[in-house]
């Protein structure tokens, strides 16, 4: 079920557009950011809110990179694989994040307080390497700063 | 020198505040573009050489002339701000929204009056939340002051402009794709014509800037047009930021003039190579522009000169290449990223790009064959513009062209070494 401050939330959406295929996807990104993900149940009370299919809806939340059918960790780690991070040795600050919490990329820590996944260029090329942690950047990442920037995550 | 896009950012680069706005003339555009009639602000800008900055420089003032006008044009008609900074290499806009939001807005609301549109987006790529904190703030102490909401500074013009925060994937700053992740949709390009100016947003006419290029606008409403040709030391009018990064002793963002030599911008501002470093090429726009070389660094930097060494301004933002990154690697990365935001729509695309970047990948491996080599150079001629159903592959194969060329010595070693040299 839609908790009552999601629909609230939604439903003030509805006023800045003509209809409410529109909403959609800033609808699951309401729903997303208190559980970090979008379930099914969620995505079908959307769609009967929204009078939109559930399929209409599921082939819009696929396309979106930033959408996830899928759970996630307490904090969700966006590590930047474009040109400039690359050249300054993303790659090493990958490995070593993957290595550090002890998952892949993709894949979410045993403890569930991490997952870690791709993203493209972050904006934040001349701070190369950098990542995002739950929408709060990172730059100029080494070995050391990513131990401080761990330690204020758990 | 003059610098009227970022002379008012802060150097602990918090906001820009109202009042600060406000003093520092801050909506005198808007005031005076409002004492004119839409079509004037129009002709200033035409007049202006203004040229957009998300990549493609079409002239801003031209675009706006498509839009219907008058008593007899359909509306809603809608202006939209293209916010969506996801060319690899590009990290203008978020400085621009972040340190100055009411300057996008003023520039939003000038140029929504010279078309006549009654609702603005703000289409912004979602992770920058940072910028949508800002920018949220800026749209709510606009409304409160009469500069934006019903009958803006009592001229009887209204415009609402709301906030859109994307859900990610390159395509959408593809002018067409934006609106149809707007309206809700998986955002596949569209075809043109119609073009937005006519038959945009739920079928009404509508306009696409890039945020750097609404931010020009009421600077030249309000100084004019000779003003702002005047930043500039060559034909395209005003100011343009400038980024650089990679190995180099000082990456960062100038805004300059249009015009300014590359070699300029690569030495003077951003320091020139790091110590024992060689440099090798860049790309000057974003990751979809071709390579330039030691050659070209006396490229006064602007649209028609950069086109003449055979490349594009794009961003304005360079990624440099040093001699100990590997430019095969390099090249792969920047296909890899295309072939995963190819949104699927063509084959061409979808397929070619996935080709190309395991080729490439193959070959940074050691298994590259010069057969390979043959078929890169095909894919650079199969997804040139034509063959492609929008802009996103030929400006894949850019680079790739352009890597072929210059460097071709490098992908021969990766063939005949069958490993990459710089591992």
């Amino acid at each position: 079920m839609l908790t009552v401050e999601e629909r609230e939330e939604i439903e003030a959406k509805l006023s800045d557009y003509p209809n409410t295929q529109a909403v959609a996807i800033e609808a699951m990104l309401i729903i997303q950011r208190r559980e970090g993900w979008v379930s099914d149940e969620k995505l079908r009370d959307l769609a009967e809110i929204l009078r939109l299919s559930v399929a209409n809806l599921d082939g819009v939340a696929t396309f979106y990179n930033l959408i996830r059918r899928r759970p996630v960790g307490r904090h969700v780690a966006l590590v930047c694989d474009s040109v400039s991070c690359w050249i300054m040795g993303s790659d090493r600050m990958r490995d070593h994040l993957c290595s550090r919490l002890g998952t892949p990329v993709g894949g979410t820590t045993s403890d569930g307080q991490f997952t870690l996944l791709p993203i493209v260029c972050l904006g934040a090329c001349d701070h190369a390497p950098a990542m995002m942690i739950d929408g709060t950047l990172h730059e100029d990442l080494n070995e050391q700063k990513i131990e401080e920037i761990l330690t204020q995550y758990t | 020198m003059e610098k009227p896009l970022t002379g008012n950012f802060r150097p602990d680069k918090t906001a820009v505040s109202l009042p600060e706005y406000e003093r520092v003339g801050g909506y005198q555009g808007l005031r005076k573009a409002l004492t004119m009639q839409p079509a004037e602000v129009t002709e200033l800008i035409k007049r202006s050489n203004l040229r957009g900055r998300g990549g493609a420089g079409f002239p801003t003032g031209t675009k706006w002339s498509f839009v219907p006008m008058g008593k007899d044009a359909p509306h809603p008609k809608y202006l939209v701000a293209n916010a969506d900074e996801m060319e690899p290499g590009t990290f203008k806009d978020r400085a621009l929204m972040e340190r100055d939001p009411h300057q996008l807005i003023e520039g939003m609301i000038v140029s929504a009056y010279a078309i006549e549109a009654d609702i603005g987006y703000i289409f912004l790529r979602g992770e920058y939340e940072y910028p949508n904190q800002c920018l949220s703030k800026a749209i709510a102490e606009a409304k409160a002051n009469g500069y934006l909401g019903r009958d803006i500074l009592g001229s009887g013009y209204s415009l609402e402009i709301h906030l859109h925060a994307s859900a990610g994937r390159y395509i959408c700053g593809e002018e067409t794709a934006l609106l149809n992740a707007l309206e809700g949709k998986r955002a596949h390009p569209r075809t043109k014509p119609p073009f937005p100016q006519v038959c945009g947003l739920w079928g009404k006419p509508t306009i696409v800037q890039n945020v750097e290029t609404l931010c020009n606008v009421h600077h030249i409403v309000n100084k004019g047009p000779d003003w702002f040709r005047g930043l500039s030391l060559t034909e395209d009018g005003g100011t343009k930021l400038f980024g650089v990064s990679g190995k180099v002793k000082r990456p960062g963002l100038w805004e300059l003039p249009m015009g300014t030599p590359l070699r300029e911008i690569l030495e003077n501002h951003a320091g020139g190579m790091r110590d024992g470093l060689r440099f090798r090429g860049l790309l000057p726009g974003g990751a979809s522009t071709d390579f330039l070389v030691e050659e070209h660094l006396d490229t006064p930097m602007d649209y028609g000169n950069v086109q003449k060494v055979g490349s594009r301004l794009g961003t304005g933002t360079m990624v440099v290449l040093d001699d100990q990154t590997c430019p095969v690697g390099m090249v792969w990365n920047l296909e890899h990223f295309f072939a995963q935001e190819s949104c699927g729509w063509c084959t061409p695309c979808w397929s070619g790009l996935a080709w190309t970047e395991k080729l490439l990948l193959a070959m940074e491996q050691g298994h590259g064959s010069a057969r390979d080599l043959e078929t890169l150079m095909f894919q650079t001629k199969f997804l040139a513009p034509g063959n492609t159903f929008c802009a996103l592959a030929p400006g894949a194969v850019e680079p790739l062209q352009s890597a072929l060329k210059y460097f071709a010595e490098d992908f021969r070693r990766h063939i005949d070494e069958h490993r990459c040299p710089w591992r």
